[in-house]
């Protein structure tokens, strides 16, 4: 190919970069979206909702979340907390990198661009059951992962069912803790 | 040789406006919207044979919560719902915002943009409101 339509093509595809264009299926259901609303909620045989939004915020604290925002009226509670996001394998890969850098006598900024610093987040929708009889608990988690230079590396919500599992766990026992007065 | 010369020129002034323009300017973006008023209101908006506002909003809420969106704020006064969603590394956030029409409606309303995008186009919005529809239809009937 001749070079001066490689230059035109990389000085169109320059002029393109800033204007990205919007799916059209971002708000489809996803296929998978019953099996996430059943991993993520767990039903309370109780109809004091705000018994378990407070044991939720309680939860949360014990998990070292600190609360944003909180609309008992609608029964939302949202929590974050940053803690680091070093990961030992990309550690590993990073170094590597630079020492082959160095090797052939170039530079490699490896370690700047690996994961550095993450903020995750906790949202808690409680709501009553269709016949007033339950309250219904739904936890949701994401997460946004920062390199050393500040940049995102990743944004994405965290669908480990462990990690659900754990929280109700948690929950049980927080709502019981309350009831006896401890 | 020659022809080369102006050639080169051409591509570098190509090259240095595209630059210089991107999207918009980066003041007008303030007030800017791709289409008009009336016709993003009307693919952003639908009215609903309710007036539970609160059963409304509880809803609008589960519904964000199924498509994968952590709710950030929520506000009964003001009926807004506000979540974000992480999507193929892009971050989507919406408002959903409710308001009584008549006696016997509420109207919903929904925008969203997409990073640094405003989402104008029809289908995404056609399918939040299915979404909702199907929501309420659930509640009603207890499935889960």
């Amino acid at each position: 190919m001749c070079p001066t339509i490689k230059i035109i093509g990389f000085l169109l595809a320059l002029s393109l970069a800033g204007c990205v264009s919007v799916p059209p299926d971002i708000f489809r259901l996803p296929a998978n979206s019953l099996a996430m609303r059943q991993l993520q909620t767990r039903q309370y045989d109780t109809t004091d909702e705000s018994k378990i939004i407070t044991s939720s915020a309680g939860v949360l604290q014990d998990l070292g979340f600190t609360l944003d925002e909180s609309e008992t009226k609608l029964g939302l509670i949202l929590g974050s907390k940053d803690r680091d996001a070093t990961n030992g394998g990309q550690v590993a890969l990073a170094t590597l990198a630079v020492a082959a850098a160095a090797f052939s006598g170039t530079y490699s900024n490896a370690y700047q661009t690996i994961d550095k610093v993450q903020k995750l987040r906790a949202c808690v929708v409680t709501r009553l059951s269709e016949d007033k009889s339950k309250v219904l608990v739904r936890v949701t988690f994401q997460r946004i992962v920062w390199n050393a230079m500040g940049a995102i590396n990743r944004v994405e919500s965290l669908d480990e069912p462990t990690l659900y599992q754990d929280f109700f766990e948690r929950l049980s026992k927080a709502i019981f803790l309350e009831e006896q007065q401890i | 040789m020659k022809r080369y010369v102006y050639l080169w020129a051409f591509l570098s002034f190509l090259f240095v406006s595209s630059l210089v323009s991107g999207c918009a300017s980066s003041q007008q973006q303030l007030l800017s919207a791709e289409q008009s008023q009336v016709k993003l209101r009307s693919m952003q908006t639908r009215a609903f044979d309710t007036t539970d506002r609160e059963k409304l909003l509880r809803t609008i809420i589960a519904t964000l919560q199924d498509l994968d969106f952590v709710i950030d704020k929520a506000d009964e006064t003001l009926g807004t719902v506000t979540g974000t969603k992480f999507k193929n590394n892009m971050t989507i956030k919406m408002t959903v915002s409710v308001r009584p029409r008549g006696e016997t409606q509420m109207l919903v309303r929904a925008n969203a943009q997409y990073g640094l995008k405003a989402v104008e186009l029809p289908q995404p919005y056609q399918d939040f409101f299915m979404a909702l529809e199907k929501s309420i239809f659930l509640a009603a009937h207890q499935v889960d």
